[in-house]
Order: structure tokens, then sequence, then C-alpha cells
């Protein structure tokens, strides 16, 4: 294998006690990113950016790239401490990771969420190292209906979940596409949405509407039911976390599955949120007791962790093989690239095999080091727990405000956020789901700007849809998983049997 | 060798006539607003000049770079108009500065900005997959004006759909415009022969060039372009077609590269940032920058960036006009 040597050269260019360091500095920063809600990895990355400039290559990508990994860890230790996703990928972790942590099983949660994003990240990047000639050439076959017909499928596995009104996922995920919707068209450039409101031409990033509806939310509800948190008596051990090592392998099969579902959804540019959140609904409906699901499931915890890494790192392979980012971050670190010389595209791999293999031997050691980072501060983490709330509610209000100010630099973001508090607070209240609206808002607007593109493409005619294999075989997929829930239910209700659609759904209102 | 050495000629002489400086100094943080997202054309060029003016201390005010890049830029433009004079907020931009009140509903004029100066330009080329069978432009246009050939382009009535527009309205073709939301993505669909060509940036399609998947057909320059550096075998820049040669008479099309203050700031502020970024231009480092993203150098303050900023305006607004998309 050519690849496995090359591999080999890159781990030689970068084992060195510098290197080490570096990653270290990296992930720590990372962590520190991620937790903060808003400030988020691309502004980490970029804050450190101009410090790379005097640095080679090789190194600069190393500090940046471990911030990355850092970021995607921290990301979810909020999720599951306080129902706060810091990203929209780790959305998906609140539904069962938060309420695990209401019953005082917080250092599971965090332990499972983080061994499994590493083992997710590992065979992202196992993938870069077999594959990166083979999935270069496959992600070129995308064009506008492919991406459609993907972003089609992540609804599609998402609609069937089985929420308990199929009207009420429609109301919320309808409210996600007319958020999504705000501020400038790319297709007629004209601006929709935004009654001429200055604050709004920015649109309303689905950052703020996270963080409103799940952090704001739960403290309303929270302070509602007599200011504390439930369960918070368990002590942290750190023989829990031993313990909870060891109980890893029983999920490999939801581990397996959720990886192959992250690597080709971060292949296919649908990203970690897409791939989050389909991977917790697959995991939800092969699951052959599905009561616990949205109770503190810890399949519901593995599944999507998994995912969100295996697509965010395999999503770095097309940047790196066609020079296009799969994300923000991923977009200023090319930025970067070129600010050290080096020219991003398909030559890379050719005329930069040592920076390249240098990269990816970098993934390798850098998620074992945040890995093990990361679970080194559990017991923090978890001991937050034992805050009273009366001393932590506030401070995470503060922490939510301050960083809807830090998405964009704008005060209005902070009364949106508490608007959608509200909105949040009430969806509880009246048992409609929160996770179809936020779908909605990350992928709406990507969906319908490939769905008119492609019509532009084809002047009309919807027959671009089935026009190849590739794009046929997706659309299929998604149709299947669409109807799949009402031939179930026809087939359900025939044999009179009571359908188990009537449990709670996912959004981590077991709370209510 | 000797060109270094006269950019060190040029350099010594900017410094000793910074001597007697303008009388404004920034005494707090300068906000650099860079009107699209971390990692574009945009953001490497507000960087770039945030880097210069740091190592050879051209400011003593530290700088801040934030990026508001929603709805094509209009965010950081409408931010930047908010501060009316205030000195300490600068906008990085291209032309869509006065363009996008001229084509969209956006809660800004362009008299709401002062212009300070233009560092570069950045050219557009014809590209057609690396696999097509066009040889010149000439063949292209010959196939396009059977219809149905599709250009990607970045956003909606913006630079590349005004330049498609122009190419139809010259030659007689019939070429449909899908707009992409960067220009990374039309290159990307370019090279999987999704559409037909593009009119990108050097820099944008740069990489999938030096590999094959696509080739440059013709720039839209009335001279060739200067870059010596080749990228693939012995082609490079300077081997490009001028477009009026190739077969598309189309004189001269290019995005420059500007910096804006808001309305209402003292002229000797004006004067004191165009005096930076004329330092910054005449830099190693810039010529290195320029070299690298293929940009063209064109340092404009003052009047002369006034009057181009009319011409540049008028012969858009024309397109704009024939093609019904003004918005007021």
């Amino acid at each position: 294998m050519e690849n496995i040597d090359l591999l080999i050269d890159g781990f030689g260019h970068i084992l060195s006690w510098n290197h080490f360091l570096l990653m270290m500095v990296g992930v720590t920063l990372g962590i520190l990113v991620g937790v903060l809600p808003g400030l988020g990895a691309p502004n980490g990355v970029s804050l450190l950016l101009p410090l790379t400039f005097s640095m080679d290559p090789i190194s600069a990508i190393i500090l940046l790239s471990c911030m990355y990994w850092g970021a995607l860890f921290g990301g979810s230790t909020t999720s599951i401490l306080f129902n706060i996703p810091g990203e929209p990928s780790s959305v998906a972790t609140t539904f069962d990771g938060y309420p695990m942590a209401k019953a005082g099983q917080a250092s599971r949660a965090l332990t499972l969420a983080f061994v499994s994003a590493g083992l997710g990240a590992l065979a992202g990047v196992v993938m870069i190292t077999l594959l990166s000639g083979w999935v270069a050439n496959f992600a070129l076959k995308f064009s506008s209906p492919e991406y459609f017909a993907v972003y089609f499928l992540a609804f599609a596995s998402f609609i069937s979940m089985g929420a308990q009104s199929p009207f009420k996922t429609l109301v919320s995920m309808m409210l996600g596409f007319a958020l999504a919707s705000i501020g400038m068209d790319t297709i007629s450039g004209n601006l929709r949405l935004t009654f001429d409101i200055p604050e709004l031409i920015k649109g309303v990033s689905f950052l703020i509407a996270v963080m409103g509806l799940f952090g704001i939310g739960e403290l309303l509800l929270t302070t509602e039911e007599g200011l504390r948190f439930e369960g918070i008596k368990a002590r942290v051990k750190l023989a829990e976390i031993a313990r909870t090592l060891i109980e890893i392998p029983r999920y490999w099969l939801t581990i397996a599955r959720s990886t192959i579902i992250g690597i080709w959804m971060g292949i296919t540019p649908a990203g970690p949120t897409a791939a989050s959140f389909m991977s917790y609904g697959v995991a939800r409906r092969s699951a052959r007791d599905k009561s616990k699901f949205g109770k503190g499931d810890p399949r519901g915890v593995v599944a999507p962790e998994t995912a969100d890494h295996s697509a965010g790192t395999s999503a770095l392979l097309p940047m790196l093989a066609l020079g296009v980012p799969g994300s923000a971050t991923a977009a200023v670190m090319m930025g970067g690239l070129m600010i050290w010389g080096l020219t991003p595209g398909p030559m890379l791999f050719t005329d930069r095999p040592d920076f390249v293999w240098g990269l990816i031997a970098s993934m390798y050691l850098g998620n074992v080091v945040a890995v093990f980072l990361v679970i080194a501060t559990v017991p923090l983490y978890a001991s937050i727990l034992r805050v009273p709330f009366s001393i932590i509610g506030p401070i995470i209000v503060a922490v939510i405000f301050s960083g809807a100010y830090q998405v964009a630099n704008s005060v209005s973001d902070i009364f949106l956020v508490i608007g959608f508090g509200l909105i949040g607070y009430v969806f509880k209240k009246l048992d409609y789901p929160l996770a179809p609206l936020v779908l909605a808002m990350v992928l709406g607007d990507k969906a319908e700007d490939a769905f008119r593109q492609s019509m532009l493409m084809s002047g009309g005619s919807l027959n671009i849809f089935w026009s190849n294999g590739l794009v046929s075989t997706l659309m299929a997929l998604g149709l299947a998983l669409l109807l799949s829930p009402l031939v179930f239910w026809i087939v359900g209700s025939l044999r009179g049997r009571k359908h188990d659609a009537a449990a709670p759904h996912g959004d981590g209102n077991a709370a209510v | 060798m000797k060109k270094s050495v006269s950019i060190a000629c040029i350099m010594v002489a900017a410094f000793g006539l910074a001597a007697p400086a303008a009388a404004f100094e920034p005494n707090r943080p300068v906000e650099f607003v860079v009107t699209a997202g971390p990692g574009g054309g945009t953001d490497i060029f507000a960087r770039t000049i945030q880097a210069i003016i740091a190592k050879y201390e051209l400011m003593k005010a530290p700088v801040v770079v934030t990026n508001k890049g929603s709805a094509g830029g209009a965010e950081g433009f409408v931010y930047t108009a908010g501060y009316k004079g205030d000195a300490h907020k600068l906008a990085f931009g291209t032309n869509n500065a006065y363009l996008l009140p001229v084509r969209a509903k956006v809660p800004y004029k362009a008299e709401d900005l002062t212009p300070i100066a233009a560092l570069a330009s950045d050219e557009f080329v014809l590209w057609v997959n690396g696999k097509a069978d066009y040889a010149t432009a000439a063949d292209f246009v010959a196939k396009a004006k059977e219809g149905g050939l599709k250009i990607g382009g970045s956003q909606s009535k913006d630079v590349d759909q005004i330049l498609t527009s122009m190419v139809n309205d010259a030659t007689g073709a019939k070429i449909n415009y899908i707009p992409f939301k960067s220009g990374g993505e039309a290159a990307v669909q370019l090279a999987g022969e999704h559409i037909d060509a593009n009119v990108n940036n050097p820099s944008e399609n740069a990489g999938q060039w030096q590999a094959g998947m696509v080739k440059p057909l013709c720039v839209f320059k009335s001279v060739k372009l200067t870059s010596e550096a080749k990228v693939v075998g012995d082609k490079g820049w300077s081997d490009i077609p001028t477009c009026k040669e190739a077969g598309i008479p189309i004189d001269n099309y290019s995005m420059p590269r500007t910096v804006w203050l808001p309305a209402g700031v003292e002229p000797d502020v004006v004067q004191f940032y165009a005096d930076v970024l004329r330092k910054v231009s005449e830099t190693p480092e810039w010529a290195k920058y320029l070299a690298d993203t293929s940009q063209s150098p064109a340092y404009l303050s003052g009047d002369d960036f006034k009057a181009a900023i009319e011409m540049d305006g008028a012969a858009v607004s024309e397109v704009l006009k024939r093609e019904g998309w003004l918005a007021n």
C-alpha cells in the first residue's frame, strides 16, 4: 500500500516533542473554545491564524487542526451538562446526553461521548488514509441535484424518527425553513423576510437559535421546577469512567453504523450536523427497545457523537483533495495554506506530500491526544453539576449572552436569543419537537439552493432528480425512508396493536 | 534580484516620506470589517494587510479583524456605515461596496461610505473543463450561440453574472447562469463537468488548473497577465490570451479590492489611512501576495479612485439596467 508508506513518512515528519507540545496546546485551546458556546472553532482558528504566519506549514497546520479537534470535543460537553449545544452538530447529543446527566450519570455520558467521538474521528482518518484518491473523484460526481438528494435523505430519515405527532414535527420544521430563508437569497440575490430591519439582513444564525431554544428554554423550565438540577447527588468517581470504558464494546453495532453514516455524510458534503441527526434517527429506529430513547439511552449519545466526528474528519478530505472547504473552520485553514505559500487543490498531494501526510498523521495523534485530554477533564466538568443552580444558572445565562454576542459581534442577537428561549419554553410546554426546527434551519437554505440550481440546470424539469444512477439511488432511499413509517403504521394498525409511536420523542422533553 | 532591490529603494523612500505624518493618528483599536466570510478572497486581502501593518509597525493602534460577510457583504457595509464619522472602522471589500445598493434593497447607500483606496485588481478568466474540446474562446462562443451552455459563478446579479450577461450581449451567445455560494463551488462544479464554464478569478481555479481538471481560454483584460509563474508544464498565467484577441469583444473587466471608511470622517483621517495602505502596497510581502493570488497591482486613492468608481459603476449599471436588475 503506497498510502501506508506515505503515512509512515508523514509520522516521521511530525514526531517531535515540539509538535507534541503544539498538539497539547492546540487541543487545550480548542476544548476551551468549544465549551464556550458562540465562540466556536472557526472564530478560535481565525484568532490563532496570525500567530502561525511565522511557523513552518506543518507545525502551523498541526496547531490549527488540533484546535479544531479540541473544539469539536468541547462542543458536546455543554450539550450533555446543560442542554446547550456548543455547535449545531452537537444538538442530537442533547437528546439523551442531557437526560443522562440529569439522572446523575454525567461522567458516564461524557466518557461515552468522548470515546465514541474519538473512535468516529479515527475511523474517518483511516478512511482518508486508504481511500484518498478514490473519494476525491467520487466527490466530483456531486452536483446540485445530488446535493438536494442528500439533504432530502437527511430530512426523510429524521421525519420518520417517529415523534408522536407528525403535524407538530411539520409545524416545527416549517418554522425552521422560514427562519432559514431570512436574509439574502443566493439564487435571486434579493433580500427576503427582512422587513427593512438592518439587523435581519445577515439572516438568523442557527447558533443563536440553538442557544436560545435549548439553553435559555431549559433554564426557564428548570427555574419553574424549583431552581435545581435533578439528580446531582451522584458523586464523581474515577471508577465510573473506567467502568464506562469497559462498557464501550457493547455498542459496537451502533458505532459501526454511525461511522458509516458519518463518513458518507462527510464525503457528500451534507456535513456533521446532518450526519449526527441521521445517525440518531437510524439508531432509534433500529433499536429493539425504543422506550429509553430521549430519556437517557447511552446509544443516543454514542450514535450522534460517532457520526458527528467521523463526518467532521472525512469532510477535510474534499478540502485537501479539491481545494474546497467543507466547513467554516476548513475555510479559515485554507486561507492559512495560501498564506503559508501552499496552493490548496488537487496537486497538493503530489507537490507537498510531506505536508499532506504530516497533517493526516497529526490527525491520528491529535485525536488520541484530544480523547485523553478531554477524559481527564470529565471529573472537573461533572463536578460543575454539583454547584447549586442558583449560582450556576446565572453564570450559564451570562455565558449564553456573551456567546450570542460573539457569533456576529451584534447586540441584536442577544435579544434574538431571548426570543428563541421563549419559543423553546413554549414548544416544550406544548410538546412540540425542537430538533426538526434546528435541522431545517441548518439544511433548509442549502436544500433550497440545491433544488433551485437543479431547476435552473434542467430548465424546470423534475426529471433531473432521476437523471443518473447516483441521484436516483439517493432519491429512492429518501422516499423509502419517508414513506416507511406510514407503511409501518398501516401494517401496525391493521394488526390492531398499540404502536410505540406514543413514546415520548427525543428532544429532551422528558424533563417536562 | 534587481526587482527586490528596487522595491527596497521604494520602501526606504516611503518611510522617509512618512516622517511628517498626517495630523490624525488612531488612538484606540481599529476594526477591519471584512465583508466576506473567513477564508474568502476579501478575508485574505484584509488579513494580509493586517499582517503587513503589524510587521512594519505602520500604525500604533492595534487592529481587530471581524468577518461580516452575510448578504453578499452587505452586512459589513451596513455595519460600517452605521458608525458615521468614526475613524476607527474600516470596511474591506470589492466593487460590491457601491454595486450592492444598486442591485438590491440593502439598508445603506454608496454615499454612506467614504472611499479610501483600492489596492489590487483581481482578474477574470474564462475557464472550461480540462477535457473540453474548445481550443479557443471563439470555439466556445460558437457553441454557446446554439444555446444550452451553463456558466456557474459566485452569487446572483454579482460580478460573475454581470460578466456572463456582457459576454451574451457582446457575442450573441445564449449562456445560462447558475448562481452558487462561492467561486470555489463553481470551480468544483466545472471540474466535475456539471457546468460548461466559469469566470473565476485566477486564484479560485489555480489548483484545478494545475491538476489539468480545468483550462483557461482567455482573460478579460486589455493586456495579458504579467505573472511569469508556470502552472502546468510550460504554460503559465502570461500565456493566456486576452479575450478580445481570442474572440470575445470585451476589453477590460476586473474587480478592484477596496477599503472604505464610514461617511462623515475628516479628510486627514482618509489621508492617514490612504498613506498607510500605500506603504502596505509598496512592501515585498504585498508583491508576494499579489503574485501568489495572480492579482494585478492597482493602488488608487483620492480623486483617481473616485473616478474609477464612477466609471466602473456606470459600466455595470448599464448591464443591470438592461437585465432589469436595478433595485430602485
